[in-house]
């Protein structure tokens, strides 16, 4: 490895004492355009333009104004899942099971709705939020648990949950909440309308955005100015320092399991009860996954949370609406994994400073 | 059950427990040179999908091995530019992998869903070896790939063990400050190894898609991946335990399959769940009967080796 010895131009890393505030925005912007590049190079092996298929990708998500509201669609539930990943990443606490989260909150609610049909809408809506976030919530906890009683991995723990999930919404949606009337296909019957969020106008844009946006605000506020966000903040940045000053570890990894897992369950909410009406075994479109991205991306602040899962909802629908031109979803999430990949990698760029030293 | 139903499971078990076998080893060694790598479900499906489509335009196993072994090892090096040089957090940057490579499987494969495999690797029976009673239809009439984990569970075994490879390697993963003090290259060792585990991991994908169901499915490796890195704990970081902790999860997962076939009435969903909650199950048992004894685990896993802070 060591071909370059001295008397040649050595590139060295320096630490850098203060991170200035334009690399936080640069970085990620160049990251986003490397993937772009890396990503491109995989279309181009296979005969495709990589420069059309992203531009097609692009005026679906952003170029009308029904693309932008379906994109808007999207982004509501991600920035659910995107708040709840962001509270556990905060303490390093490696919830990967929104997925599964998002799946139960979806579950429990749709059994309220399917139970309480005729009650007034409020009630009914308030019940199905609490319902979701209590399942979600409870389904965090289990990792959660597992990790502040024994120590036990959480990331695995709480990913096996996502498949277990996933087979728990099957049965449901294929035995005994199966619709009668549903021709045969698997979902529910679908919901009363006191069941549904109000939507805006002709999109298909739901109230959900309004108590994405509010939930933003008061996580700001949680995580920023108050002393229990500054006891998860104090935790994720050194164990020890929290254990000497007294703050129970064990007591905040439940506290954050419980919220993040409550917030994506509240997200599996706003999508059944807003967009689909029904449950039915395509509510996973991989909600979860992405929410580790936004949150990584947004550095973990609520209100920048809230612009990129507008951009990644735009490409999770720019990849459904490409499959019109033979090309597969799956690219939106190839350019997703290479977008953290290089975020990851440009943030080199923020914590050192490079010289070349003759 | 019947005699022979047994006989039946147990081989069952480990044809099924062989892709996350091979898995399970290329982490353990990618681990005990101290880098983690989640991204096995990732490089799995990578290795899965370059493994089908070579398979299927050559017509040639071998070749199609040896793409799924490249392609697994290619994600594992950006794994490693990422997190050797670069320092980066090894939990993002795998899981970073892993969404990458499902996305992009997904992509490079969806030509092919659908489409029964050309070739794939059919069951041997070892002259002789698999005329013994019981341990001859269990462990000698599999197909190539079954015999070459045999010999690699031992060959690994040894190398980490008893060579002075596997004492730099376990050097590297336990104090690679000291390694590097005693001449020891640990930058060169930490990609050496986390390119093998990727390629193993590659292996074990195109196990899936040209020996257990000889076609291309989307996300058809379904967590095994994860399992795999459940089983790597499992195994107290030693390739001769990863054996039993493989052949435990493919004769659960082979269970839930054979019970269906003779009318069980359980439901499938619930079955299909049993190999996670095994694992979560597991994890948890491990993770307990552990924790007093400190054992097996590197101890500079997942840290990334900075000469400046040794």
């Amino acid at each position: 490895m060591d071909v370059k010895k001295e008397r040649k131009t050595k590139i060295v890393f320096e630490k850098r004492l203060q991170v200035p505030t334009w690399i936080n925005l640069v970085v990620p912007i160049v990251s986003v355009f490397f993937a772009l590049v890396f990503s491109g190079i995989f279309l181009k092996l296979t005969g495709q333009s990589p420069l059309t298929v992203y531009l097609a990708m692009y005026r679906s998500a952003f170029g009308s104004a029904y693309g932008f509201s379906e994109t808007l669609v999207k982004a509501i539930p991600l920035m659910l899942t995107s708040f709840g990943v962001a509270i556990a990443f905060k303490m390093v606490i490696w919830n990967i099971g929104a997925e599964g989260q998002l799946l139960l909150g979806a579950l429990a609610s749709t059994g309220i709705a399917l139970a309480f049909p005729d009650l007034p809408r409020i009630l009914l809506i308030m019940m199905m939020i609490a319902a979701a976030m209590i399942a979600g919530g409870l389904w965090a906890l289990i990792p959660g648990f597992a990790k502040a009683q024994w120590n036990v991995n959480e990331v695995i723990t709480s990913l096996m949950l996502n498949y277990v999930a996933i087979n728990v919404v099957d049965y449901f949606v294929y035995g005994p909440w199966k619709d009668t009337a549903g021709f045969g296909f698997p979902q529910t019957a679908t919901f009363s309308q006191n069941a549904w969020l109000p939507t805006w106008g002709t999109t298909r844009i739901h109230f959900g955005l309004i108590i994405a946006l509010v939930i933003s605000i008061l996580l700001y506020i949680v995580l920023n100015r108050t002393r229990w966000g500054y006891e998860v903040k104090v935790i994720g940045e050194s164990r020890n320092v929290a254990r000497y000053s007294g703050m129970s570890i064990k007591k905040n990894i439940l506290l954050v399991m419980l919220l993040s897992g409550a917030l994506a369950g509240m997200g599996g909410m706003l999508e059944v009860s807003g967009v689909v009406h029904k449950l039915d075994p395509h509510l996973s479109i991989g909600l979860g996954y992405s929410a580790i991205i936004v949150a990584w991306l947004s550095r973990l602040n609520p209100f920048v949370i809230v612009i990129v899962s507008m951009l990644f909802g735009g490409l999770i629908n720019g990849g459904f609406s490409i499959q019109m031109f033979g090309i597969p979803a799956a690219t939106a999430t190839m350019l997703q994994g290479a977008i953290l990949f290089f975020v990851l990698g440009g943030d080199i760029f923020a914590r050192y400073r490079i010289k070349m030293i003759k | 059950m019947t005699f022979n139903m047994l006989i039946a499971i147990l081989a069952a078990a480990i044809s099924t427990g062989t892709p996350i076998l091979f898995v399970a080893l290329g982490e353990i060694i990618a681990e005990k040179s101290g880098v983690q790598n989640l991204g096995l479900e990732g490089m799995m499906l990578v290795g899965a999908v370059t493994g089908f489509i070579v398979g299927a335009s050559s017509l040639n196993l071998f070749m199609a091995i040896l793409a799924a072994a490249l392609g697994g090892g290619v994600l594992a090096l950006l794994h490693s530019y990422v997190t050797i040089t670069l320092k980066a957090n090894q939990v993002v940057s795998g899981l970073a992998l892993t969404i990458f490579g499902t996305g992009l499987s997904g992509y490079l494969g969806k030509p092919y869903v659908g489409m029964p495999a050309p070739v794939k690797f059919d069951s041997v029976a070892i002259p002789f070896l698999s005329e013994i009673p019981v341990v001859g239809p269990v462990f000698f009439n599999h197909n190539v790939l079954v015999y070459f984990s045999y010999a690699l569970v031992f060959l690994l075994w040894f190398f980490v063990y008893r060579t002075n490879f596997g004492l730099n390697l376990r050097a590297t993963g336990e104090n690679p400050g000291a390694a590097d003090s005693l001449g020891v290259n640990v930058f060169a060792l930490r990609y050496v190894y986390t390119i093998f585990g990727g390629m193993l991991a590659g292996v074990g994908g195109a196990y899936l898609s040209l020996a257990s169901a000889p076609s291309w499915v989307e996300n058809m490796s379904g967590g095994r991946g994860w399992i795999a890195i459940a089983l790597v704990i499992f195994a107290i970081w030693n390739p001769a335990r990863a054996i039993f902790g493989a052949y435990l999860f493919g004769g659960v997962e082979a269970l839930g399959y054979r019970l269906q076939a003779i009318g069980v009435t359980a439901s499938p969903f619930i079955l299909n769940m049993m190999p996670y909650l095994l694992t979560i199950g597991v994890l948890i048992l491990v993770t307990i009967s552990s924790r007093t004894k400190h054992i097996g685990e590197p101890e500079s896993l997942g840290i990334p080796y900075d000469r400046e802070e040794r």
